[in-house]
């Protein structure tokens, strides 16, 4: 399993109610139900993965996470995991706050645009940077609102929304992010998870 | 070709020969009346096991039958749903046990509008009871008590199928371990209602019809009936899937006949499908039927609408739609799965994207299939390891 879903793992106790939004393959909800023995629901937009979900006995909704969140009820789960997606909504603020009414605390990931390998390609090259973690050129990604792990900081600061953990992730290491150590660790992680509500 | 009075009595005469229990307990109907010792027909495929925990019910449309898969011995034709119902097929007769029972009200064995009224020794016709979706099922469910089966691993069906299986879920919310709906609706909408009153209208604008007392002439309303089956057939289409398969196309001629014939094959197709659906199935069961079809609105029997319909589920859920269905659009399913999940209940859902329009869950649409097998299969190993703890 990647490492983040190690780390949205870890972050999760143990026989909780959780919704992955934008689930994929069923993958990191195949782990929570059988090692955590967490309820788990999917919500995944393309019919393939929802094919493979449901293949695995695995719940998931076929929709889109930006027009039909609605249907959830307000608090309706324990968490609410929205990995790598959220830069690719039109309205990422309005996602963040559905988010929030569904879930008691949300968990969200994010590709760092922050991070210096990023930073150098836009700066020495001037071209739009392509990675491992955004591995679409500017014409075909689907991400609509790159961000990186600062911005969400800051974000959740302007927005009153509580941020209860930050880790950073750079291949196999992670990290704790503070406001003591932002600015590094903005710099060396490739993805951002943020634990809050 | 045989006289239409010759065909009845050799459609009873067969009707004889197929499975059928005789429902002893009375059954109190929503419109009052209470019905008793009536037939409920049914057939089972494939063999349920020692644990009893590989039963599927499948619950059938409006002009479906018992007969799901193999051949129909009454029309010799392909069971109606032998795409995925069948000895390696998505819904698998090698490995389940498939029950399916004709509704009352139809046309196939069960108590319906063409049985003999003990009260004056008349075939029924419109003396037979108003049945609702809710009384379908309740019948449905003294089969399941017949063949000891106390809990069905899955429960399916489409279109009106789609509604009993709401409805049983709601009513026998134990009764079941998984579900999936197909193409369905929890309440009739204004156009689904318009759409069958169109069928009833057609059958009683039929002077053949006689205020449904035809049946004891041995005649059939076939001109009435026809309209109607074409209609249905018209709403079974999606414009692009007609467009695709008929276009202007003509019908064996190179040009038009300037008449009022069959010049286009979509005429053709319509005129075949209506007159040969005569031969098999009763006006007054149309009747009867679609009146049950318009009366279901689940939300209207439960206060506090559909969430609280759903309340209490154990039964886990895979609602199914198809893009281009416009009889029970995707929005109907949806609103189905929003009160699934409003209940708390465990709900899948998938939209199958296809041109086939409603008829879609009848054809050999691989992604439905897959989606359908892929579900069946990893519930009955969820299920029986639930039974063995």
């Amino acid at each position: 399993m990647k490492k983040e879903f190690k780390v949205i793992a870890g972050l999760l106790p143990n026989n909780t109610r959780v919704l992955d939004v934008g689930c994929g393959d069923g993958s990191l909800m195949n782990f929570l139900r059988e090692e955590k023995n967490i309820e788990v629901r999917g919500l995944e937009l393309n019919q393939e993965n929802v094919q493979q979900c449901i293949h695995k006995g695995l719940p998931v909704i076929q929709g889109n996470a930006e027009t039909e969140l609605h249907q959830f009820p307000d608090q309706s789960f324990d968490y609410v995991v929205l990995s790598q997606t959220l830069q690719a909504f039109y309205n990422p603020e309005e996602v963040l706050k559905n988010l929030l009414r569904i879930g008691k605390a949300v968990i969200v990931s994010i590709p760092n645009f922050g991070y210096w390998k990023v930073r150098m390609k836009l700066l020495f090259f001037g071209e739009m940077p392509v990675t491992k973690t955004l591995p679409n050129t500017w014409y075909n990604t689907p991400n609509l609102h790159m961000c990186t792990i600062k911005d969400l900081f800051k974000f959740c600061d302007e927005k009153n929304i509580n941020i209860k953990q930050v880790v950073g992730v750079n291949e196999d290491k992670t990290s704790l992010i503070k406001k003591s150590n932002l600015e590094i660790k903005n710099l060396f992680s490739k993805l951002g998870i943020f634990l809050i509500g | 070709m045989p006289s239409l009075a010759g065909l009845f009595f050799w459609m009873n005469r067969k009707t004889e020969d197929i499975n059928k229990i005789i429902v002893k307990k009375p059954l109190k109907l929503d419109c009052g009346k209470t019905i008793n010792n009536f037939p409920l027909a049914y057939e089972t495929y494939g063999k349920l096991n020692a644990n009893k925990d590989n039963a599927i019910l499948v619950f059938h449309a409006l002009t479906g039958d018992q007969f799901v898969t193999g051949t129909n011995p009454i029309t010799n034709k392909e069971g109606w749903w032998v795409t995925a119902v069948g000895p390696g097929k998505a819904i698998d007769t090698d490995k389940y046990f498939v029950i399916c029972a004709n509704v009352i009200g139809g046309c196939m064995g069960s108590l319906g509008p063409k049985d003999i009224n003990p009260e004056n020794n008349q075939p029924y016709g419109l003396d037979f009871p108003v049945i609702t979706i809710k009384d379908m099922v309740k019948a449905q469910e003294s089969l399941l008590e017949h063949l000891g089966i106390k809990k069905l691993l899955c429960a399916t069906g489409g279109s009106m199928g789609g509604m009993q299986l709401l409805q049983f879920c709601a009513t026998f919310p134990d009764k079941a371990f998984s579900a999936i709906p197909i193409a369905c609706s929890s309440s009739h909408s204004a156009q689904n209602i318009a759409l069958n009153e169109l069928a009833r209208q057609a059958i009683m604008a039929d002077p053949v019809w006689d205020n449904g007392k035809y049946v004891s002439k041995n005649v059939q309303p076939k001109n009435g009936l026809a309209v109607a089956r074409m209609v249905g057939h018209i709403s079974y289409l999606s414009e692009k899937g007609m467009q695709e398969k008929f276009g202007r196309k003509l019908q064996e001629k190179a040009d038009y006949e300037f008449s009022f014939n069959a010049d286009f094959q979509v005429e053709s197709y319509l005129r075949h499908q209506g007159y040969a659906f005569v031969e098999r199935f009763d006006a007054n069961s149309i009747l009867y039927i679609t009146r049950a079809m318009d009366y279901f609105d689940l939300s209207k029997q439960y206060k506090g609408g559909l969430v609280e319909a759903f309340k209490n589920q154990n039964t886990k859920f895979l609602v199914i739609s198809f893009s281009s269905d416009w009889l029970y659009t995707t929005k109907e399913n949806k609103d189905i799965v929003i009160a699934l999940n409003a209940s708390g209940a465990d709900v899948s859902y998938s939209e199958i994207v296809t041109d086939k329009g409603h008829d879609s869950f009848l054809l050999n649409e691989p992604e439905f299939l897959k989606t359908l097998k892929g579900f069946i299969d990893s519930m009955y190993e969820k299920f029986k390891n639930e039974k063995r703890i």
